[in-house]
C-alpha cells in the first residue's frame, strides 16, 4: 500500500481537495431523502414499548393476558422472546459489547436497571390501542434502592446493580460482587520519580455530567417477518451490518435470513451503533407475521438510547519551571450505566496521548450505575479525560508564566513518540497544528472586558475494520458504486471523489449507493472516523481493481499484450506504437459483452493503519458576572486531517464537533431527581447549541499524510468534540481567576463559583 | 370517534382529508398524505424539523393541529421547488456544504425562505436569531448560516 501512496501524494490532484456536490444533495434538500420513520408498508402494524418507571426493580411477574384481549393488539413480546446468552465481551468500534448484556439492555429480564428499560412491546393496528395495551399490561415490581453516581456506587454496601459483577483487572480478583465492573492501567516510567524531579505539581480533580449525542433524528425502524422466517429490516442505524448480527443472535436467526436495509440517517454520532428497537420489531412481526414499525419519541431517546458517561476524574501533573513535563498522572471513574462498558479504556489511552511523556499513568474504572447503558459518543471516552489533563496543563502554564502554546509544543508528541497506551506513534500534527494555532490571528487578537481566550488540544486515535465495497462500469460509461457504510455526513461524495480521482471521468457520472446486508461482505459500522479512511481504501482499490480489468479489454481489442496499456485520465492509452492511440471508459464499457462480459470488481479487507487525528481550539469567551452566563465570542478550530478529500465536509466536522463540545462545556446535561427519573428529557431542558448561542467557527485544516491510506486520509469525526470541554473551562478560568472544575459551565454553576469561589 | 373532514392548500395543491381532532398536523401530513418531508425530531415544537407555512406565518407543524389547516395555505419543503428548479436557498445548501445529516435541513429551508421573505437583507445576527428554532447537531450551523446570508446577497444583486 506503501507504494500507491507514494503514488498518489506526488501526483497532482483534479477532484480530491474539491468541493463539488454531494451526490445526494438534492434529496436532502427537496424532503425526498427517506429517514428511519418515512417508510411504511402495506398491512403495517405500529409497535409501542413498555419501560420501567423504577430506577432499579426486581420484575417478580409480567402479566399480558388483559393486553392480549384487546382487539386490535396482534402481538406482545417480552424477554421470554429472546434468547439469554453467557457472558462474553464481544469488541465494537471504540467498544465492547457483551450479549449477555445487550439482550437485558434490549428487554429487561430479571431486573429493571433504569428508569425507561424496555420490559415489554406490543403492536397493534394502531398507535392508540398499542398505548391503551401498554396500560392493561401488569408488571409486578418489587422497588430496589438505587445508586446513580460513581462515588456512590462504588462504596461498600452500595445497592448491587449485578450481584455477580466481580471487579476483572484487579489481582487477585475481589472476593465479593460490586459496581465496579472493570480496571484498566496504561502508561509506563516511573511517576513518581517524575513528581520528585518537577518544580511544579498540579494536582486537581474534575467531574463531568452525562451527556447525549443528540441526534436530531429519533431511533425507529420497520421490521417485517414473513411467514416462513424471511425477515426485512429498515432502520437508521451506522451500521446495517452490525444491527444483522446483533438481532439474528438476540432471535435466533441466520445472518441470511435477515437482509438490513439502512435508511438515510439523521446524525448518529455513536448513538446509533447498537440496538433497541430493531430486535423488538423483529420479534413482534415474527410473532404477528405483519410488517411493525416503531418509532422512539424524543423522552425515549434521553431516557432509553446510549448517552456517554459523566465522570469524576483526578489528574497530577508535573513540569520543570522550563514547561518540561516530568509525569503525568490520572485517575479516571466513568459512569457506565446499567451494564459495564463505559468509555475508559479509550479515556485513559488518550489522555496523556498528545505529548512525549516519560513517566505516565492513567488507571480507569468502569463503574454501573441506575442510568441508561451508555453507547459510543464521538471520540468516547477522550473528551472527558483529556478536558482534565488539558485544565491541568493550562493551569500550569499561568503558574510558570508560559504561553500555553508554547508549553504543548514544548512537550509535543510527534513521529516516533511511544504513546502512553503503547505504540510508537507514526507521523502525526500535534506540533503542525500548534504552530498553525499560534499564528493564527485569532491567537494574538484584542480582547474585550470579562473576555478571555482559552486553548486546548486533542488526541483521538480512529479505527479501520472491517469492510466491503464494490464497483460496477455501466454499457455506457457511467459507473455505479456500492458501499456498506451508512453516509451520515456527506461521505457518498468523497467515495465518488476518489473512484473519479481514480478513474479519470468526471464525478457525475459515478452513482454511489449504500448497499444493503446482502449486498457486500461484512462492513463494520459508519464510526470510528472510519468511513473515509477504511470505505475509501476499498473504493481506491477496487477502483484499481477495474481499472487493470479496463486496460486488458483495451489490450484484447487492440490485440496487444497487456503491458503495452496504461491508463490515463480515463481513457486507456498504447504505450507504444506508431501513432497515438486511446479508448475512453465508455467505449471500452460499450464492448464489454464482447470482450469477456460485464466489467465490476470489488474490495474486502481488513483495513488496518488507521492515523490518529491531532487538534487544537482557539476559543474567546465573555463571562457576565452578574448572571454567570458564558458567552463564545469567537472559535478557531485546527485540525490534522491527513488529507482532506472534499475539504467542505472535514471543515463541517470540525465546525459540528466543535458546538458539540460547545454544548458539553456549557449546558448540557441530564439532570435526575431522587427517585432516578431523568427531568429533562426534552431539547428543552436538555439543551443544546440553538444557531443564536455560537459564532462562525474558524477553521484550519493541516495535511500531515497518513502514509497508510492511498490519499492519506486519516478521519476526522471525532477528534473536534475533544479540545472544546477544556478550551472554554481554560477560557472562563482566565476570564475571572478561578480554576473551573465542573462541567457543564452553566450559569448557575459559574455564578455560585463566582460568589463564593 | 368521527373524523373531521378538512379542506386545505398545499403547496398550492387542493387537499381533503378527514383525521381526528387530536392528530397534529405533522401526523396529518406525514401519515395521512404521505408527505415525509417535514421531520418529527421532538414533537414539542424545540426542534423545527417540522417548520412549515401555514397562510405566511412559520409554524412547527407538531404544534398545529390537523383540523386547524382547514381553509388555510401550507407550504411544505416538498413546495419549495418548482419543476426541476430548486430554490435559490436549496441549491445554496448543496453548494455550500451547508448539511451533513439532512434530517434538519427540510425545516431549515422552510424557516430560512420565510426570513428572507420578510426581510431581504438580515445580518448574521439576524439569521442567527430566526433560525434558533431551528436545533441541528451536525454542522454547528455555521454553513447554513453563511448560505442563507449568501442567498440574500445574491438576491439583492439580480
Amino acid at each position: 500500500m506503501n507504494d500507491m501512496t507514494q503514488t498518489n501524494l506526488e501526483r497532482a490532484l483534479k477532484i480530491v481537495g474539491s468541493r463539488p456536490a454531494r451526490p445526494d444533495g438534492v434529496d436532502k434538500v427537496t424532503g425526498r431523502a427517506l429517514f428511519g420513520a418515512d417508510k411504511s408498508l402495506p398491512n403495517m402494524l405500529v409497535g409501542r414499548v413498555l419501560r420501567s418507571p423504577y430506577a432499579h426493580a426486581k420484575i417478580i411477574s409480567i402479566d399480558t393476558s388483559k393486553a392480549e384481549e384487546l382487539k386490535g393488539v396482534k402481538a406482545i413480546v417480552t424477554s421470554t422472546d429472546f434468547e439469554d446468552f453467557p457472558s462474553e465481551f464481544v469488541p465494537n468500534g471504540e467498544m465492547v459489547v457483551n450479549m449477555k448484556d445487550i439482550t437485558r439492555n434490549v428487554m429487561a429480564r430479571e431486573k429493571a436497571l433504569y428508569v425507561g428499560h424496555t420490559v415489554a412491546a406490543v403492536a397493534a393496528t394502531s398507535e392508540d390501542i398499542a398505548e391503551q395495551a401498554l396500560a392493561l399490561i401488569d408488571v409486578t415490581y418489587e422497588v430496589l434502592p438505587h445508586v446513580l453516581e460513581v462515588e456512590d456506587a462504588e462504596k461498600p454496601g452500595a445497592p448491587l446493580l449485578h450481584d455477580d459483577m466481580i471487579t476483572i483487572g484487579i489481582e487477585p480478583a475481589p472476593e465479593s460482587a460490586s459496581n465496579v465492573a472493570k480496571r484498566v492501567e496504561f502508561g509506563f516510567g516511573d511517576v513518581e520519580k517524575g513528581f520528585s524531579e518537577a518544580d511544579l505539581i498540579i494536582e486537581r480533580e474534575f467531574t463531568t455530567q452525562q451527556v447525549h449525542q443528540g441526534y436530531i433524528e429519533p431511533h425507529a425502524c420497520l421490521a417485517s417477518v414473513s411467514e416462513d422466517g424471511q425477515a426485512e429490516l429498515w432502520c437508521t442505524t451506522q451500521g446495517p451490518f452490525v444491527v444483522r448480527n446483533f438481532c439474528s443472535k438476540l432471535l435466533g436467526f441466520n445472518a441470511a435470513q435477515i437482509r438490513v436495509t439502512a435508511s438515510e440517517i439523521g446524525g448518529g454520532f455513536g448513538g446509533k451503533t447498537v440496538v433497541y428497537l430493531e430486535p423488538l420489531a423483529l420479534a413482534l412481526s415474527r410473532k404477528s407475521c405483519r410488517p411493525v414499525k416503531m418509532e422512539m419519541n424524543r423522552a425515549e431517546v434521553f431516557t432509553s438510547s446510549g448517552p456517554t458517561s459523566g465522570a469524576k476524574i483526578w489528574v497530577k501533573i508535573g513540569v520543570k519551571n522550563n514547561g518540561q513535563i516530568t509525569a503525568g498522572d490520572c485517575v479516571l471513574k466513568y459512569q457506565a450505566g446499567a451494564f459495564q462498558g463505559a468509555p475508559v479504556g479509550p479515556g485513559a489511552m488518550c489522555a496523556f496521548a498528545p505529548y512525549d511523556l516519560k513517566n505516565v499513568r492513567a488507571v480507569g474504572y468502569d463503574i454501573v450505575v441506575n442510568r441508561p447503558k451508555v453507547a459510543a459518543y464521538r471520540a468516547p471516552g477522550g473528551p472527558i479525560s483529556e478536558y482534565g489533563v488539558e485544565s491541568v496543563i493550562d493551569e500550569i502554564a499561568i503558574k510558570i508564566g508560559m504561553d500555553p502554546i508554547d508549553l504543548r509544543l514544548k512537550n509535543a508528541a510527534k513521529e516516533g513518540t511511544i504513546a502512553p497506551y503503547g505504540p510508537k506513534l507514526g507521523p502525526i500534527g500535534m506540533i503542525e497544528t500548534l504552530e498553525a494555532a499560534k499564528s493564527h490571528p485569532h491567537y494574538s487578537a484584542p480582547l474585550g472586558p470579562n473576555q478571555a481566550r482559552g486553548v486546548a488540544s486533542g488526541f483521538w486515535f480512529n479505527i479501520g475494520g472491517e469492510t466491503s465495497s464494490s464497483i460496477t462500469i455501466n454499457e455506457d460509461g457511467t459507473v455505479g458504486l456500492t458501499l456498506g457504510t451508512p453516509d451520515i455526513g456527506g461521505s457518498r461524495a468523497s467515495m465518488a471523489m476518489m473512484a473519479s480521482e481514480e478513474l479519470g471521468v468526471p464525478m457525475e457520472l459515478i452513482k454511489p449507493i449504500i448497499g444493503d446486508t446482502n449486498s457486500l461482505g461484512f462492513n463494520f459500522l459508519t464510526g470510528g472516523s472510519r468511513a473515509t479512511f477504511s470505505t475509501g481504501t476499498t473504493v481506491v482499490e477496487s477502483t484499481r481493481e477495474a481499472i487493470e480489468e479496463l486496460k486488458k479489454r483495451a489490450a484484447l481489442l487492440w490485440e496487444v499484450s497487456l503491458d503495452q496499456v496504461e491508463w490515463f485520465e480515463g481513457h486507456a492509452r498504447l504505450i507504444s506504437g506508431d501513432e497515438p492511440k486511446t479508448m475512453s471508459l465508455a467505449q471500452i464499457a460499450k464492448q464489454a459483452g464482447k470482450t469477456g462480459g460485464p466489467i465490476m470488481a470489488n474490495c474486502s479487507m481488513n483495513v488496518t493503519g488507521a492515523g490518529p487525528s491531532l487538534g487544537t481550539h482557539i476559543v474567546d469567551v465573555e463571562v457576565d458576572e452578574e448572571t454567570g452566563q458564558v458567552s463564545i465570542i469567537r472559535y478557531t478550530a485546527i485540525q490534522d486531517a491527513g488529507k482532506a478529500i472534499h475539504p467542505a465536509y472535514v471543515e463541517g466536522q470540525m465546525q459540528g464537533g466543535a458546538v458539540q463540545g460547545i454544548g458539553w462545556a456549557l449546558n448540557e446535561e441530564y439532570i435526575y431527581n431522587e427517585k432516578g427519573e431523568l427531568e429533562n428529557t426534552g431539547f428543552l431542558d436538555y439543551r443544546i447549541p440553538v444557531c443564536s448561542d455560537v459564532p462562525m467557527i474558524d477553521t484550519v485544516i493541516v495535511e500531515v499524510p497518513n502514509p497508510n491510506h492511498p490519499y492519506g486520509v486519516r478521519g476526522v469525526g471525532e477528534t473536534p468534540i475533544i479540545p472544546p470541554l477544556a478550551a472554554i473551562s481554560n477560557a472562563v478560568s482566565r476570564a475571572t481567576n478561578k480554576r473551573f472544575d465542573e462541567l457543564p459551565l452553566s450559569p448557575p454553576k459559574v455564578l455560585a463559583k463566582l460568589m463564593h469561589g | 370517534m368521527s373524523k373531521t373532514h378538512v379542506a386545505t392548500h398545499i403547496n398550492g395543491d387542493s387537499y381533503e382529508f378527514l383525521c381526528n381532532t387530536q392528530q397534529t398536523l405533522l401526523d396529518v401530513l406525514r401519515h395521512e398524505l404521505d408527505l415525509k418531508g417535514s421531520k418529527e425530531g421532538c414533537a414539542t415544537g424545540d426542534c423545527g424539523a417540522c417548520s412549515v407555512m401555514m397562510d405566511d406565518r412559520l409554524v412547527c407543524a407538531c404544534l398545529v393541529l390537523g383540523v386547524e389547516a382547514d381553509g388555510k395555505k401550507i407550504e411544505t419543503v416538498e413546495g419549495l421547488s418548482t419543476g426541476s428548479s430548486l430554490d435559490p436557498l436549496q441549491q445554496k445548501f448543496i453548494d455550500l456544504a451547508a448539511l451533513q445529516c439532512g434530517i434538519c435541513t427540510p425545516g431549515v429551508l422552510v424557516a430560512a425562505k420565510a426570513l428572507l421573505e420578510k426581510n431581504k437583507n438580515p445580518s448574521e445576527e439576524e439569521v442567527r436569531f430566526w433560525l434558533a428554532g431551528n436545533l441541528c447537531r451536525c454542522t454547528g450551523y455555521d454553513k447554513i448560516v453563511r448560505a442563507v446570508l449568501e442567498v440574500a446577497a445574491e438576491a439583492r444583486n439580480t
